[in-house]
């Protein structure tokens, strides 16, 4: 399997310091990779580069193209989308608004209706909830919604940041399983999150980001177990 | 003053802030969208109305020189900023877009001219005429610092309106015009006397409004405006270009701007300096909206245009001076009701 | 290049000018006074824009109140001059007291369009209320006299002009480089800043825009007697803009830039004028004002910064004299260690439906180091905001030092003894190390305006500049205290903002997040740093997710997560403990 995405020696520079520094990490088809790491790591930083939404230095293929130079919007119509850390939901607008400016960048419209339903399925609580504006919704649906819209774009690399962010644990575990599932749609996931357990009981592969630099990486269910992993998160070098 | 004096004045200020509303619609969609405090929307309304006395004379209005002017300025822009990119390739497009389009237009709108059209195509020829000047005054002015703090582009924006009254003596002349009404019908209503003019006027607010609600709800594009105004970094992640949504809230503001020149032509004498007053008052409008609620605008521009009739019969000089002493307790009012970020002000 | 080279160069600008009307013919003079009158009005919208940050498109009213007052007093009632002068400046002070009391509570773009209301309602006032020539204006307007001897040629009343222009910008400069100015220069930037020294912003922001009224009420009054003849025109929305735009040619916050804006633009102009016919014949009247807005608009696109700025970076930098010892600013009683210093008691604050802070209770002892730490979305910043007033608590109490401080305003916070850091780096980039810290004494000096401009405040100055060089030193950052600090690291960014914080004599020190963002040198610095405090009997409250960077440097530890708190104990506790590991690493999914 050749790499779907990979990223080769990338330095992100954020607010006058190097926030990422020689990253390299690579995501395969069909995989579900985790970039996991404290709090102030670089890990949103990391993926605002890979999306373009920031600047950085290094090399970044995305099936087989350079995608360093191009436009956000560029790589989000080459099926690369993010569903950022902040949601960034259109929160005066429905939630079926929502989720339809998400196939926007969808050059055949015939099969938007038909992802539409895919996703309504897949999150049955939004279609219940598809007239009310996406900011009445809850802390779980909301994250559910922003999935579901990044979902519309039919992505073939979708790039999740903190999905666990806010929310209360039982709602965490409902997340976790839906990303899990999303295997069966053929996407690839790249998933950065700092609830390490979570995300490595999801994914195949981790990287552990530290201080803007990838310290650990393994198999999941490896670094999983790892005790370094603790010294990692709460000190004590 | 008896109650059939207040009922007219009741009526004209209704009719001219239906007109300053339509300004006030376009106002708000263009800051929504851009974030931009589009000052010389006011110079559009004018300059529509002297477009369309120049085509009622049989004359081909100075706008159609300025469109060529404006639309070979934004291509070259254009071209040097790919060049620059690296991104050539996108110069047939660029050409295409900044070229080609506003050319053609003048050159239909010439052509059908020589046909001498009858006042509906007339009104169509001028609308055509004044739509791409701010879309391309945006590629211009606008977007190589589209990034600024609002304050930047408020400022850019005042400079721009100065220029604009210049360039509007220049194509236009220094004569005011007034067109034909477009209607000599007559109503009345609660024993009041009402013009045509008056009740089209309304009524186009009311259409034009209507148009653009049915836009922003039930077309993806509409939608997409919608979703660059209420947030900007949600939408490209979207793949919806914030450049793309703006050069597109330029053009239906234009047409709104233009819509309005129409309906004010007819019922006061517009001068190439006129489209200050228009554009201000429409202005206090917008403010009352927020810069951001279209009901709040259109309400607050019908207010001021009540307000003025009335201040207009107790002191035709000093109301101006009223309707400009509003803007303050109203951007008070404003400012107090909505939430404002830390870091505005750039270091 | 030293403050010498720096006086001597001032002093030959101030010879040629002296020298101008002897030397140049008196069209050329004319224009100059035409240049030191708009100055005026430029250097006042440095202040205002530039420093103050507040863009005024309204200044043009503000001119034309003080030269109608002036008219009106000298030419319609027959008064002398000078009593026109008084009359003009006290009624223009007055309104724009009054304007600034109004406005200056808005924020942004509010604020200049607000700047653009007044000055559009005062511009038409000028042609429309009766007794002021309506659009004739006023004539045979008469000049100024000193006793006898009348200001009538050009070249006569160049000398006041020119003279009162040098004035201000002396005066101006003793401003900028004092406590008064400092605090101007920190407006920039947002609230928060200025606040949490006990700054009230808004008084600094109201003296500032009237002095810009001020200055531009001086520039009416010499064009009302130098012009002999006012009309409504050059009083109007039109000319505010230029002003604005000689004030951000010249360099936006630079007082020199004002002039030089204001030379550059009207030389422009001129030029405009001669030299646009012969490229547009016959049409050069409306294209003069197309070429100038299109100028200004190229300019705002390109070249932002402004004129005097750009070649400020050129010329060799100014060598600055190290401080000298000085008599200390009065400190504060410190308290005894171990006594009870912050208590907060149940505090509990909402944000619509979500709980950010639950039930939070904790106390500061003088003298230790706490951390309170929790993972992203623990409500840790909540609730420092809440210590410091940036926000209110909805239930609970905090009491600092006895005193409930429950409902205090950031700046009596501030100054009952509580300096904090922030998380973004809030520093002045173009103020020196120096002044950054300085602007820390703020609370303990009190010269004002007049002191400032006049400089009468040497010893007080003095004294703080010599606090804050101690208190550079004494976080290692005392090598090069003129040093901008826009060009340091982030890590000694942070160090900074301590020692800033240190010059106001805390008896508590709030840091927020000093840790994020550094490297692992930087971040052991700044312990050993805290350590040293601690040594010096200082009480440091820290709130951190850095774990490392708290485990080997504080007392005690307090844990929120969820908004409640966890646990608190000794660190080596805290780590081992299982609840803290969960709710770090995150519960088995």
């Amino acid at each position: 399997m050749s790499s779907m995405f990979s990223l080769s020696d990338v330095t992100v520079c954020y607010d006058n310091v190097e926030a990422v520094r020689n990253v390299s990490l690579s995501v395969e088809e069909g995989q579900i990779v985790t970039v996991i790491g404290p709090n102030g790591a670089g890990k949103t930083t990391l993926l605002m580069a890979a999306i373009g939404l920031l600047s950085s230095r290094g090399r970044m293929v995305f099936q087989g193209s350079d995608i360093g130079r191009m436009s956000v919007e560029d790589r989000v119509e080459r099926r690369l989308c993010l569903v950022p850390e902040k949601r960034e939901l259109f929160s005066d607008m429905s939630v079926a608004d929502n989720l339809l400016l998400g196939s926007y960048s969808l050059r055949d419209r015939t099969s938007v209706q038909k992802t539409l339903d895919e996703v309504y399925d897949r999150f049955p609580r939004l279609k219940e909830r598809q007239r009310q504006a996406a900011g009445t919704l809850s802390g779980g649906e909301r994250q559910m919604l922003a999935l579901g819209r990044a979902l519309m774009a039919r992505p073939k690399l979708l790039m999740l940041d903190e999905p666990s962010l806010g929310l209360a644990p039982l709602i965490v575990r409902e997340i976790f399983r839906t990303i899990a599932s999303l295997r069966d749609l053929g996407v690839s996931i790249l998933l950065v999150e700092q609830n390490a357990r979570a995300a490595l009981e999801t994914a195949d592969y981790g990287y552990v980001l530290e201080t803007g630099e990838i310290v650990q990486s393994g198999p999941a269910k490896d670094l999983i177990h790892d005790p370094r992993l603790i010294t990692a998160y709460l000190g004590g070098h | 003053m008896t109650s059939d004096i207040a009922a007219i004045l009741a009526i004209d200020g209704i009719a001219t802030g239906a007109v300053y509303a339509l300004v006030a619609i376009g106002t708000v969609l263009i800051f929504t969208v851009t974030r931009v405090i589009f000052v010389p929307f006011g110079d559009i309304a004018a300059f529509t109305a002297l477009t369309l006395a120049a085509l009622d004379a049989k004359r081909f209005p100075g706008t159609g020189a300025l469109v060529v002017v404006l639309a070979c300025l934004a291509t070259l822009i254009e071209i040097v900023s790919l060049t620059r990119s690296g991104e050539l390739r996108l110069a047939p497009r660029a050409l295409l877009f900044y070229l080609v389009l506003p050319l053609a237009v003048v050159g239909s709108a010439w052509l059908a001219m020589r046909l001498d059209p009858p006042l509906a195509i007339r009104l169509v020829l001028a609308l055509m005429l004044i739509t791409p000047i701010s879309p391309l005054l945006d590629r211009i002015v606008f977007r190589p610092i589209a990034d600024g703090t609002v304050l930047l582009l408020l400022t850019v924006s005042v400079a721009l309106h100065f220029a604009l009254v210049g360039l509007g003596l220049l194509f236009f002349g220094p004569e005011g015009v007034r067109t034909e009404p477009l209607t000599s019908l007559s109503m009345e209503l609660a024993g009041v006397l009402i013009s045509g003019q008056t009740m089209l006027i309304v009524i186009a607010a009311l259409v034009f409004s209507g148009l653009l609600y049915l836009f922003f709800d039930f077309s993806l594009v509409g939608k997409s405006l919608r979703a660059t105004a209420v947030n900007r970094t949600g939408s490209r992640l979207m793949g919806i270009r914030p450049a793309r949504a703006g050069t597109i809230a330029y053009l239906l503001g234009s047409l709104m701007a233009g819509v309005s020149g129409i309906l004010i032509a007819p019922v006061n004498t517009v001068f190439y300096d006129s489209g200050f007053l228009i554009g201000l008052k429409a202005f206090v409008g917008a403010i009352i909206g927020s810069m951001t609620s279209y009901p709040g605008a259109a309400i607050g521009a019908v207010g001021v245009g009540i307000l003025e009739s009335f201040a207009s019969f107790e002191s035709s000089a000093l109301k101006d001076v009223i309707v400009f002493s509003l803007l303050i307790p109203v951007l008070i009012w404003r400012s107090l009701a909505s939430l404002h970020s830390e870091e505005e002000i750039e270091e | 290049m030293t403050r010498l080279h720096v006086q001597i160069a001032a002093g030959a600008a101030v010879l040629c000018l002296a020298a101008a009307p002897f030397v140049l013919g008196p069209f050329s003079i004319t224009l100059m006074n035409y240049i030191g009158i708009y100055s005026l009005v430029a250097i006042g919208l440095a202040l205002l824009t530039g420093v103050g940050g507040i863009v005024s498109f309204g200044q043009a009213a503000f001119v034309g109140v003080a030269a109608y007052a002036t008219a009106w007093v000298s030419a319609l009632n027959g008064h002398s001059p000078w009593l026109g002068l008084l009359f003009g400046v006290a009624l223009t002070c007055g309104v724009a007291t009054i304007l600034g009391l109004v406005t200056l509570r808005l924020q942004g773009h509010f604020l200049s369009l607000s700047t653009m209301a007044w000055g559009l309602a005062i511009g038409f006032l000028f042609g429309n209320v009766e007794g002021l020539g309506r659009f004739n204006g006023i004539s045979s307007i008469p000049p100024i006299s000193f006793g006898s001897f009348a200001l009538v040629s050009s070249a006569q009343i160049y000398f006041l002009i020119w003279g009162i222009v040098t004035a201000i910008l002396l005066l101006g400069y003793n401003l900028l480089d004092s406590r008064l100015g400092r605090a101007m220069r920190a407006l920039r930037g947002g609230n928060m800043l200025v606040e949490s020294l006990g700054i009230n912003a808004f008084r600094i922001k109201l003296v500032t825009f009237v002095i810009a009224a001020f200055l531009a009420s001086l520039s009416g009054w010499l064009y009302a007697h130098m012009s002999r003849f006012i009309s409504p025109g050059p009083f109007d929305a039109g000319m505010g803009i230029e002003y604005l735009m000689m004030s951000m040619v010249g360099g936006a916050g630079s007082l020199l830039g004002g002039v030089v804006g204001a030379a550059i633009v009207t030389l422009l102009k001129n030029s405009v004028q001669d030299y646009l016919p012969l490229i547009a014949k016959g049409a050069s009247g409306q294209l003069e004002i197309v070429a100038f807005s299109a100028l200004f608009i190229l300019f705002l696109q390109w070249a932002r910064q402004g004129i005097v700025p750009f070649i400020a970076r050129y010329l060799p930098k100014l060598q600055h004299e190290r401080p000298q010892p000085a008599s200390p600013l009065p400190r504060r009683s410190q308290p005894k260690p171990g006594e009870l210093l912050l208590k907060v008691d149940g505090a509990e604050r909402r944000f619509g439906g979500l709980v950010a802070v639950n039930n939070v209770s904790f106390e500061v002892r003088s003298g230790e180091i706490l951390a309170v730490i929790g993972p992203n979305g623990a409500g840790k910043s909540t609730m420092f905001n809440c210590l410091t007033g940036a926000l209110r608590v909805n239930k609970g109490e905090i009491v600092f030092a006895g005193r409930p401080i429950t409902r205090d305003e950031q700046s009596r916070i501030a100054k009952a003894g509580i300096a904090r850091t922030f998380q973004h780096v809030k520093l002045r980039p173009r103020m020196s190390l120096l002044e950054n810290v300085m602007l820390g004494t703020y609370g303990r000096t009190s010269a004002g305006l007049f002191a400032g401009a006049f400089r009468l405040n040497r010893r007080e100055e003095a004294s703080a500049r010599h606090e804050a060089l101690m208190q550079l030193e004494r976080v290692g950052l005392g090598e090069k205290p003129f040093e901008l600090a826009g060009n340091l690291p982030l890590g000694n960014q942070r160090i900074l903002e301590i020692a800033r914080a240190l010059a106001a004599d805390p008896t508590l020190l709030v840091l927020d997040e000093p840790a994020a963002g550094l490297r692992r040198q930087e971040k052991l610095r700044l312990a050993e740093l805290l350590r040293s405090l601690r040594a010096d009997h200082l009480t440091i409250l820290i709130v951190e997710h850095d774990m490392e960077f708290v485990m080997s440097l504080v007392d005690r530890i307090v844990v929120l997560d969820f908004g409640s708190k966890l646990c608190e104990g000794a660190p080596a506790a805290i780590r081992s403990d299982a609840r803290v590991q969960e709710a770090y690493l995150g519960g088995v999914a």
